[in-house]
């Protein structure tokens, strides 16, 4: 490990960190604030320590500001993944690094994501180098409807991913559900509905709790769930589900939900808006991949948005452990819908927002995170054009105001192979 | 979603997919399949029956022209009619008086965009199990099972593919459980009622093939042959033995009774059936080459081929192309080394670089995923005009699919297989305005009737949306 310690010290001392006060102003950019405001051409980004004192056209910058000229660049905030299981998952298929689920396990609710994330693991520093800083880190289910307590990250080169630990319960309760509960969807919401009071009745004495259904620890890691001090991410898609989902409500009115996936939610788009519920949603699925997607479409952000839903795209079981870097890919493909007749997409600043203060904002941080609004995180990336074009490459990282590598092991086999043929000495001795 | 789902992740060992493709150079026009030698070989089996639908003489003015084959036109005409390409050029191309004209300014034509790696119709959508027809998975060897007995025309993804991602032609590839999957069928993406109505007239069989992690998971699972990566190339030498001694005995005075497999794999030994390999580390697809030319067939294309760029210099020299994503990567431990650059790199070394998508999803922005990887080129310094990377998912899919005569680029003589792009079609802002198969419109996304609808879509939820 002596080398993974230098490492990190050899990190520190090139880029500062939040130790010494340190101010830096990032001028001449075009400024995407990303709160769906219009951006700003020639805007200064004004960085102090960790946070962003101000972004504008009208910032006075201080004598002593380290300057960034970013004239004929973008510069925005970072991306932020509002639904993925990056740090959980080196390779897919190499079951020994895969913490997406715990199929195996007797915990369910009670397991978090928090112990398993690896701030080292590969995808995330390919997803850095791409522009992604920030994520929701969800476990996947195993065993129970329940997956357990899932975290907001940063993508940081540090040691210390975890923004937000236990930011959120995750629950399946569309065909995932149907099968981890027994069988069908009524199971489903008898075990949900269950599980719930199961909980109550161990927070009424937790001493005595004794139960066939569930253990003690994931009662515990419920009850904050049903008070609504925990937020409860439900993976739903059909119409007739999101609805069933959203009358769970009555029951437990306390819940605070955030829908994810949805694939059908343009069709049931007023209740939900009405529910104030807010969605993480799929942004290009548009096939029926089962029964529970038939009017699947790429309008649905759109159509969603049109309808007052609060809305952002989140990435679930779409290579959502290596390929957030298609975040800004989708969003821009939510912009080509506009010049598609008869379909709804997003504008420009909306589809921008998507992908950074509405997850943001959705996992109830936008205050702190997704923005360049004065006091947010300092998650700045500097990008060669516009973000969501496929042509454009990202310049410069910045997480918590500290200037990211870029460097991952996807760029060093390109380099390496630059030249596919060997030199003197085998490719081995190429680095 | 259910993304990925096709592909050779899951440690189920059924849900394998994902596919290896080996064909060579030669390119037969000639629709019937191997073992022209064979006892008593049907003439054609399961003859193609597409003819093309009813065109309007039509010409496209003012609009930017990739050809498929590395050129560009600006301000340029293309001119269609009888359902093929008529003439390509400038504004002073000649265009008679009664024909339609469409104002192209400030839009984009190409070639019908084409995918070497689906399964679509064989992994359809809804994807339930009863749905699973992409891999016999019941032997390593089945040389013997044809894709398009498999492929369901009521695919709601065919007709994604065509609105979204200007798909004209598709090769529809059996799964990678096996090491040789089958046979391919390649399609022209019309909607039909059966997949003869869909099979391009004349288009030489692929055959697939398999290296690597999957077939010896799926039967190493089972506790037979193959378990590991040396009994992949044993069985798959053996099974070469075999066919040519069955071969050999063709022209005996007492042929051997017809043998479906082997009538597939002397396809290949005899240059009419193209090999289709899926394979993704380099050390692997010089197993491969080797064992190619110990048998005497060559391998058209390895797909998946997310390593090549570790010998781009080989692939060049043998004349292989490399069938690959953009930026895929990661989902098992022979896709780790994948880059983003592999495509960049292999053009740059003169290696043929074909983009597939292996993917329902990813078929309908095929066009995107080849301007992602120019871009990578670009940012390590590697430039490659859009033109040539038009070709990537136009001729030179064409080619591997033994197609590229009659179809692939804007060259007059050839089918009207071909796009209008309501922008660049390399910008992600980019969509298809307009698609023609044979000349036929048969998708205007200004007109909600000239958008097909499947049979299983019909009075679903969402059925004839925009999708």
């Amino acid at each position: 490990m002596n080398r993974f310690t230098l490492f990190l010290t050899a990190a520190a001392m090139t880029f500062g960190g939040p130790i010494a006060a340190q101010t830096v102003a990032i001028t001449g950019g075009k400024v995407i604030v990303g709160d769906g405001s219009a951006p700003i051409e020639g805007g200064t980004v004004l960085i102090r320590n960790d946070r962003v004192v101000a972004a504008g056209s009208n910032v006075t910058i201080p004598a002593d500001a380290q300057r960034i000229d970013a004239t004929g660049k973008w510069v925005t905030p970072g991306i932020f993944a509002g639904f993925s299981r990056v740090g959980l998952v080196e390779v897919g298929a190499v079951r020994q690094t895969n913490d997406s689920n715990a199929g195996d396990s007797v915990f369910s609710a009670a397991l978090d994501v928090q112990y398993a994330i690896n701030p080292f693991a590969s995808p995330i520093a390919v997803n850095r180098a791409a522009g992604v800083t920030r994520a929701v880190v969800s476990p996947s289910t195993g065993s129970s409807i329940f997956g357990g307590y899932g975290a907001v990250i940063d993508l940081g080169q540090d040691e210390n991913p975890i923004t937000r630990a236990r930011a959120f319960q995750f629950v399946e309760l569309g065909e995932t559900g149907h099968r981890r509960a027994g069988g069908s969807r009524a199971a489903a919401h008898i075990h949900f509905r269950a599980l719930l009071n199961e909980a109550r009745t161990y927070a009424r004495n937790p001493a005595a709790f004794d139960s066939d259904l569930l253990k003690a620890s994931d009662a515990k890691a419920l009850l904050p769930v049903i008070n609504g001090q925990t937020k409860l991410l439900v993976h739903v898609e059909s119409a007739n589900d999101i609805l069933k989902v959203l009358e769970l409500r009555k029951d437990f009115p306390a819940l605070k939900m955030v829908l994810v996936g949805v694939n059908e939610g343009w069709r049931v788009a007023d209740h939900i808006a009405a529910s104030g519920v807010p969605v993480l949603a799929s942004a290009l699925s548009d096939l029926p991949y089962g029964f529970e997607d038939l009017a699947a479409t790429q309008s649905n952000i759109g159509r969603m948005k049109d309808a007052g839903v609060k809305v952002a795209i989140g990435m679930i079981n779409d290579r959502d452990a290596h390929q957030l870097r298609y975040s800004v890919q989708y969003a821009g493909n939510l912009v080509a819908l506009n010049k598609v007749p008869r379909a709804t997409g997003l504008t420009w600043d909306e589809a921008f927002a998507a992908i950074s203060s509405g997850p943001a904002e959705i996992m109830g941080m936008g205050a702190q995170l997704g923005s360049l609004k004065a006091g947010r995180k300092a998650d700045v990336v500097i990008w060669t054009g516009d973000p969501l074009e496929l042509s454009t490459q990202v310049e410069k990282v910045m997480i918590d105001g500290v200037v990211q590598t870029l460097s991952n092991r996807q760029q060093r086999l390109r380099d390496r192979y630059r030249n596919p043929t060997p030199g003197a000495l085998p490719k081995a001795y190429d680095r | 979603m259910k993304f990925g789902a096709l592909l050779a992740v899951v440690a189920g060992g059924m849900a394998v997919t994902g596919c290896a493709a080996t064909a060579a150079e030669r390119n037969t026009a000639s629709a019937s399949s191997a073992s022209t030698k064979a006892a008593e070989p049907a003439k054609i089996a399961f003859p193609s029956t597409y003819r093309a639908y009813p065109s309007t003489p039509t010409a496209v003015t003012g609009v930017t022209i990739y050809d498929g084959e590395g050129g560009r036109i600006d301000n340029g005409t293309v001119f269609m009619s009888g359902g093929k390409i008529n003439s390509v050029g400038g504004p002073d191309t000649a265009i008679p008086a009664d024909v339609m004209i469409l104002d192209g300014s400030g839009k984009y034509v190409t070639p019908g965009i084409i995918d070497v790696h689906s399964h679509l119709g064989d992994y359809p959508t809804p994807s339930v199990s009863a749905h699973s027809d992409g891999n016999e998975a019941t032997s390593p060897v089945t040389p013997q099972v044809w894709a398009e007995h498999s492929v369901w025309p009521q695919d709601p993804g065919f007709s994604r593919a065509m609105a979204n991602g200007g798909i004209t032609s598709l090769q529809i590839l059996p799964g990678s459980a096996n090491l040789f999957g089958g046979r391919s069928a390649t399609l022209k993406n019309v909607p039909a009622r059966t997949v003869q109505a869909m099979k391009f007239p004349g288009a030489p069989y692929g055959m697939k093939m398999a290296c690597g992690e999957n077939p010896k998971r799926v039967y190493g699972s089972r506790s037979r042959l193959p378990s590991t990566r040396m009994g992949n190339l044993a069985l798959n030498r053996q099974t070469w033995i075999d066919a040519q001694a069955y071969r050999d005995k063709l022209d005996d005075a007492k042929p051997p009774k017809r043998d479906l497999g082997k009538e597939t794999l002397v396809g290949v030994l005899d240059g009419e059936i193209l090999v289709h390999n899926h394979c993704y580390r380099a050390d692997e697809l010089a197993q491969i080459i080797d064992m190619s030319k110990e048998f005497g067939y060559k391998v058209t294309a390895f797909h998946h081929a997310v390593e090549s760029y570790k010998i781009a210099d080989i692939l060049a020299e043998e004349g292989i192309c490399s069938a690959i994503w953009a930026d895929w990567w990661g989902f098992k431990m022979e896709a780790y080394d994948a880059i983003p650059e592999n495509a960049a790199l292999l053009q740059q070394a003169g290696a043929c670089v074909i983009i597939h998508s292996d993917d329902e999803n990813q078929i309908q922005r095929l066009n995107q995923e080849a301007a992602k990887a120019q871009a990578d080129g670009r940012a390590m310094g590697i430039e490659i005009s859009d033109a040539e990377v038009i070709k990537w998912i136009t001729y030179n899919p064409a080619k591997a699919m033994g197609i590229e005569e009659m179809t692939g680029s804007l060259m007059p003589g050839k089918m009207a297989d071909m796009v209008l792009w309501n922008g660049d079609p390399l910008s992600v802002y980019s969509r298809p305005e307009k698609v023609w198969i044979d000349g036929a419109l048969m998708f205007d996304s200004n007109d909600p009737k000239r958008r097909p609808v499947s049979d299983f879509e019909l009075g679903q939820p969402g059925e004839g949306d925009v999708k």
